[in-house]
């Protein structure tokens, strides 16, 4: 008897939700012409974080973004390690520089070649109360340290009734396209983390974001995979706050703001969307709201949920092939939470679901051409 | 020459080394008793064991047979899932239990928990883990034998095989820079050395110099592989020097020698900032587990061979060839014991099972709001449903 009420109730709201969509879609058709005041410079920022052209702020890459949370997480933590794969020079991205003549050989050091060996450690010295940062040196890489990471990080607290926890251990990996990587440094492996009660999974979108979001990880009490975005690591500059600071784990950033349709994305896809919104925003007139998430696991639901329930259209877009993607999840969530508010399905626009392809890359990776595509299909829905 | 791994002299001769190239004498097997348990004189004792120390461990000796046996009915009778027992190993795990500080922090396999009863676990609380109620360590959510103590350093038992050895190397490098005079010890089986961790634990233990003590219990099978198809070569000890590991092979069923290669290994270890490799030989004299039938897959004959040369039968002769034992004491020990483990697993069992909340605990430090949901979903559904319960409280 309740559920035929709720029914009822549901038919009557979806009547008249139709009544607005239609008023909606009206409104939109005559978006073609307008031009927007919005842009990325309105782009709100939940963090708090201190002015970027502030004198405490200085033009910074990702690379050196990295480089400065390390430097800082091993100043303040005396039990914070840095080890991996050549670690110790600097790394092959060097985004570890100048930590081994600062802090020695006993907390930076490298090791051999075995990701593995290299998270399994990290489980045991977290395990005695130190900070392990341990660097995987491509994402493509991660996966002998897959049991290590899913069978044993994630579930050590648990298993053990919240007696012993490895919560100190970070695992960094640069991750993603980067024009020439090929099947083996080009993959986006995150989905498969995000499957994983226990570890939290962060993929920061810009230098700011990075050094903020790996204190944050480095600091947090659970086990962090933060994957790096590492065609970014040179070509992105940004002022970035030279002291100390951390952006919480789970917000997600809108990174611009916009009423017609959320695209969701992280890491450098952000970029990929930000670009793909300023198209449609010249040539359709059409507002774009960007989330970066920031975080995967756990996400945050609630911006993205608030987003689509005032644009009504959702699009989420990652390197990763489509299938069983993070998207996936989020289309799923939201799909339940704003049914009724939807004005057209919810899109993914992805990589492929084929090897990483070398010389198909501009074709395989959810360019910005792809993505404006979608967002076009999407409000002429 | 100078190569970046090391100075390497040339040679004229054309020579490969290992396997059928250069066959050579396996390592021979460090023993202090023989296998009636007479003192061997000659033998090389430098860590020998006084009578008080002798006792503890024949003791928990004692008690790790009669835990094994009555759990083990136990189990059949269906009062938990699962057991699994140390049979044939009792010398290997108490005498190296024995050889440690309570600082050293165990990782071990799935069959070590003698060395938890050494360290002053209770059979109460083995049984409330194997019963998993709201007592037992890990609130219920481990298949039974997945001990773990926070009070005796024992790291919690996972079933994946030997992904706990790089846990033990991180964690005894991190005690050496705590500035700690600890090592940490981790048991695992010949079986489990032919893992991938195997080889990052040694690599890096030796190459990070962490004082670890590797103690490998080669107890002949891994369920029904016999050690003759796990590996070639010289068993598990011959590949420790190959990683620059000091390795000893030891007689699994003295307890006398695997002590005193224990607590040797360990001055070692402390002293070289090195891990230190124990290769116990031994016998699996049990099946597997509860869920294993051994007969289907090794002779009645080698097992009763085996059961013959008992590890605690044969430092009970020591014991008693030394005037530190007799039959009444033995008497007294088995049958109070026996009281002991027949009483906890009583107790354990009106243990009430943990509730419902604590499925949604743990996973992270603090719940993120998947979590809250899902618990309060899975909450609502059990108060719709009462039955689903299953007698789990929810409070």
């Amino acid at each position: 008897m309740s559920a035929s009420r709720i029914l009822i109730r549901s038919r009557a709201d979806f009547k008249a939700h139709r009544a607005a969509s239609c008023a909606s879609s009206e409104a939109l058709r005559a978006l073609s012409s307008y031009t927007a005041s919005t842009s990325a410079s309105q782009a709100s920022d939940s963090t708090g974080l201190s002015d970027a052209n502030s004198p405490d702020s200085k033009p910074t890459n990702f690379c050196s973004a990295v480089n400065d949370a390390l430097h800082i997480a091993l100043e303040q933590n005396p039990r914070a390690l840095c080890f991996g794969e050549d670690v110790g020079f600097g790394g092959v991205f060097r985004c570890t520089v100048g930590l081994f003549d600062r802090f020695g050989r006993d907390r930076v050091f490298n090791t051999p070649l075995s990701e593995q060996g290299i998270v399994g450690f990290g489980i045991g010295a977290a395990a005695m109360g130190a900070t392990p940062v341990a660097e995987i040196q491509f994402a493509d890489y991660i996966f002998p340290a897959f049991d290590q990471i899913v069978n044993e990080a994630a579930k050590y607290r648990y298993r053990s009734g919240g007696d012993f926890s490895c919560g100190g251990l970070t695992v960094r990996a640069p991750y993603g396209a980067v024009g020439h990587g090929g099947h083996y440094h080009s993959q986006s492996p995150e989905a498969f983390f995000t499957h994983v009660p226990g570890i939290k999974v962060v993929v920061p979108s810009g230098p700011k974001e990075a050094k903020g979001l790996l204190l944050a990880s480095i600091a947090d009490p659970d086990p962090v995979v933060f994957f790096e975005a590492k065609m970014l690591y040179r070509t992105v500059v940004e002022d970035v706050p030279t002291g100390s600071y951390t952006i919480p784990l789970g917000q997600a950033r809108i990174a611009r703001s916009g009423g017609d349709m959320t695209l969701v994305g992280w890491g450098q896809q952000v970029a990929v969307l930000e670009r793909a919104a300023a198209m449609v925003h010249e040539e359709d007139g059409i507002e774009c709201e960007i989330i970066d998430l920031r975080t995967l696991l756990p996400w945050d639901r609630d911006t993205v949920e608030a987003s689509v329930s005032k644009t009504g259209r959702l699009l989420v877009s990652h390197e990763a092939p489509v299938t069983s993607g993070f998207g996936a999840e989020i289309v799923a969530a939201i799909s339940r939470r704003c049914f009724l508010r939807l004005e057209a399905p919810p899109v993914r626009v992805c990589g492929y679901d084929t090897p990483f392809p070398l010389v198909f890359e501009p074709l395989y990776v959810p360019s910005a051409q792809r993505v404006a595509d979608a967002i076009r299909d999407s409000c002429r829905f | 020459m100078d190569f970046p791994g090391g100075r390497v002299p040339f040679t004229d001769r054309l020579s490969f080394v290992g396997g059928a190239m250069s066959p050579s004498q396996p390592t021979s097997c460090y023993r202090t008793l023989d296998s009636t348990g007479a003192c061997i004189v000659e033998a090389e004792v430098p860590h020998d064991i006084d009578e008080e120390l002798a006792l503890k461990m024949y003791e928990t000796m004692v008690k790790l047979q009669t835990m094994d046996v009555i759990f083990y009915e136990a189990q059949r009778q269906g009062r938990f899932s699962f057991f699994m027992t140390s049979n044939g190993e009792e010398a290997t795990i108490i005498g190296s239990a024995a050889a440690l500080s309570l600082e050293d922090h165990i990782f071990s396999q799935y069959r070590e928990h003698g060395a938890l009863l050494y360290r002053g676990f209770s059979f109460l609380d083995m049984a409330d883990q194997c019963f998993g109620n709201v007592r037992g360590h890990g609130k219920g959510r481990q298949m039974p034998i997945h001990y773990g103590s926070k009070a005796h350093n024992f790291q919690t038992v996972s079933a994946p095989l030997a992904t706990q050895l790089p846990h033990a190397v991180g964690a005894a490098y991190a005690l050496k820079l705590q500035g700690k005079p600890v090592v940490t010890a981790v048991y695992f089986g010949e079986g489990a050395a032919s893992e991938g961790d195997f080889h990052a634990a040694l690599n890096f233990a030796a190459t990070l110099s962490a004082p670890v003590l590797f103690i490998c219990r080669n107890n002949g099978w891994a369920i029904s592989t016999p050690a003759n198809e796990q590996y070639k070569g010289d068993g598990i000890v011959g590949r420790g020097p190959s990683y620059g590991i000091p390795s000893v092979r030891v007689d699994g069923g003295d307890a006398r020698a695997v002590y005193s290669a224990t607590a040797e290994a360990r001055r070692i270890a402390l002293e070289h900032n090195s891990p230190v490799l124990i290769e116990a030989m031994s016998y699996r004299s049990g099946h597997h587990s509860t869920s294993d039938d051994s007969s289907r897959y090794r002779t009645a004959e080698e097992m009763s061979e085996w059961r013959a040369r008992d590890p605690a039968t044969r430092f009970h002769n020591f014991l008693v060839s030394r005037g530190w034992w007799d039959d009444d004491r033995e008497r007294q020990l088995r049958v109070a014991t026996r009281k002991e483990v027949v009483d906890a697993l009583t107790e354990a069992q009106k243990g009430a099972k943990p509730p419902l909340a604590d499925m949604f605990t743990d996973v992270y430090a603090d719940m993120p709001w998947h979590l809250q949901e899902q618990a309060a979903e899975a909450r609502a559904h059990a108060e719709r449903h009462p039955g689903s319960l299953h007698g789990i409280p929810l409070e």
